[in-house]
């Protein structure tokens, strides 16, 4: 027996309420995210992944002041991401009660911000996350390039280069989205996350495809992930966390129960 | 009133440990009141202390010797309980490898180590670093703060390096990660964990409820 597989519940929440972009289908409210980390917490989820999609500046203070009400009810730990961009924003959500932040387009257009962060906040509570998409053409080697403000804008950097840099400059754990899969629900991009998992040394989160039990686990087993995230076969109760830990078990997975 | 001083040296997220400890007060129905300071004079009056720690041990060290965090914990060691929480059990050792080599403050005998970058299981899988996660927590030794806490409970761990201890008598818990882990140790009124009870969930509240009426002794 040893470290357990994690299982990370993911709450895109926008000015203060929990939703989920359903790929082609209109933004679902899925409640009250200090409700929603409580019961989570409650059912046996190992930590708690909290991104911020608010689009305007204004709406922001929400947003600490909800991470400051879930820190004060749940705990496990808490990553927060969506916009994060200074070592002020990172203090901010750190003394609101976050564990770990998740820096996305601001590593991008700066690398050394990442350096800087885990320099001084340390390395355990910086966590990169990417968004991976295939572009290679047929008959090419498997080739992913990475993505920033949520997927939209292309940055010519290739994934498996952009995520070592990252662990040198001292990401702590690495946050993996598929765009490819992302509001799919055909399961992770496998490859993808065997590749990135097999590049570094720091811990994998494989995100982006979960449509069912088995996708957790292949995320796993074939992924090499250390975490797996999932969020809408959470929010609208098609599976418990205790379900998903039971499924991977039976496959052989060490997880906490 | 039951009075606990969480000593804030400027490294990382208090936050979670003062909210914690308030909330496992409220559970015992005992008005205890969190002070997050580094003030010499209120950690004195404190009925308990909680020397936390995240974060890269150069940093810590610097603003331990900066701020005399060191002479504080020493002055509460010697009086009343006090718990070490991950790099804060780290600083009390003699020395850790991290960021080169620092000297730590050496009040408990032991160094600290990386896990280096080939650890593996004892299956020969590789094992990633940090160690982030929830692990097996085996009680090696009885003691009042592992009071209703199943044996092998699982704890949330984040850390690249571990305690090797030169009295191996004081460990209380390990863990398995490559090699055994100190994932506790406890000497007379003191409890160190390189597991982070605040984040563990009940096993982890467990702890700090004993901790808050735990009378120093074995």
């Amino acid at each position: 027996m040893g470290l357990a597989k994690r299982i990370i519940p993911c709450l895109d929440c926008d000015k203060g309420r929990v939703v989920k972009g359903v790929k082609f289908v209109d933004i679902r409210d899925a409640g009250d995210p200090v409700e929603v980390s409580k019961r989570y917490c409650d059912a046996g989820a190992d930590e708690i992944t909290f991104l911020d999609i608010t689009a305007s500046h204004e709406d922001r203070a929400t947003t600490v002041d909800t991470v400051r009400a879930i820190a004060g009810q749940v705990f496990i730990p808490l990553t927060v991401g969506g916009g994060i961009r200074t070592l002020d924003d990172i203090r901010t959500m750190l003394n609101a009660g976050a564990d770990k932040v998740a820096i996305n387009t601001a590593a991008v257009n700066n690398p050394e911000f990442v350096r800087e962060a885990a320099e001084r906040f340390g390395s355990q509570c910086i966590v990169v996350a990417v968004d991976a998409k295939r572009v290679a053409q047929e008959g090419e080697s498997l080739k992913w390039e990475i993505f920033t403000h949520g997927g939209r804008n292309p940055t010519g950097i290739d994934a498996i280069e952009w995520v070592k840099r990252m662990v040198e400059c001292g990401a702590g754990e690495i946050l993996l989205t598929s765009m490819d899969r992302d509001g799919t629900r055909t399961g992770f991009d496998l490859e993808l996350n065997k590749a990135v998992s097999q590049a570094v040394q720091v811990p994998i989160i494989a995100s982006g495809g979960v449509g069912n039990l088995e996708h957790l686990a292949e995320g796993v087993l074939q992924g090499e992930a250390d975490a797996v995230l999932a969020a809408s076969i959470f929010h609208f109760g098609e599976f418990t966390i205790q379900e998903a830990k039971q499924h991977m078990a039976a496959r052989g997975i060490e997880v906490r129960i | 009133m039951n009075k606990v001083a969480v000593i804030d040296y400027g490294m990382g997220n208090l936050h979670s440990v003062a909210k914690a400890v308030e909330h496992v007060g409220g559970d015992l129905g005992q008005t205890t009141e969190v002070l997050v300071t580094s003030d010499a004079g209120k950690i004195a009056e404190a009925d308990r202390v909680i020397f936390p720690g995240v974060g890269a041990i150069r940093d810590c060290m610097a603003e331990i010797r900066r701020l005399n965090v060191g002479q504080i914990v020493e002055d509460a060691m010697k009086s009343k309980p006090v718990l070490a929480i991950c790099v804060g059990m780290q600083a009390l050792m003699q020395f850790s490898e991290e960021n080169g080599g620092v000297d730590c403050l050496g009040f408990m005998q032991g160094q600290v180590r990386y896990f280096g970058d080939t650890l593996r299981d004892a299956n020969g899988q590789r094992l990633k670093v940090p160690h982030m996660g929830w692990n097996e927590v085996t009680q090696t030794k009885d003691h009042p703060l592992w009071k209703d806490v199943p044996d092998n409970s699982r704890f949330y761990f984040v850390h690249s390096y571990y305690v090797q201890t030169d009295t191996p008598e004081n460990v209380t818990g390990t863990t398995q990660y490559g090699t055994e882990v100190v994932a506790a140790l406890a000497d007379d009124n003191i409890f160190a964990t390189q597991f982070h009870p605040e984040k563990s969930q009940k096993a982890g509240l467990t702890v700090l409820r004993n901790f808050l009426t735990w009378d120093g002794q074995r």
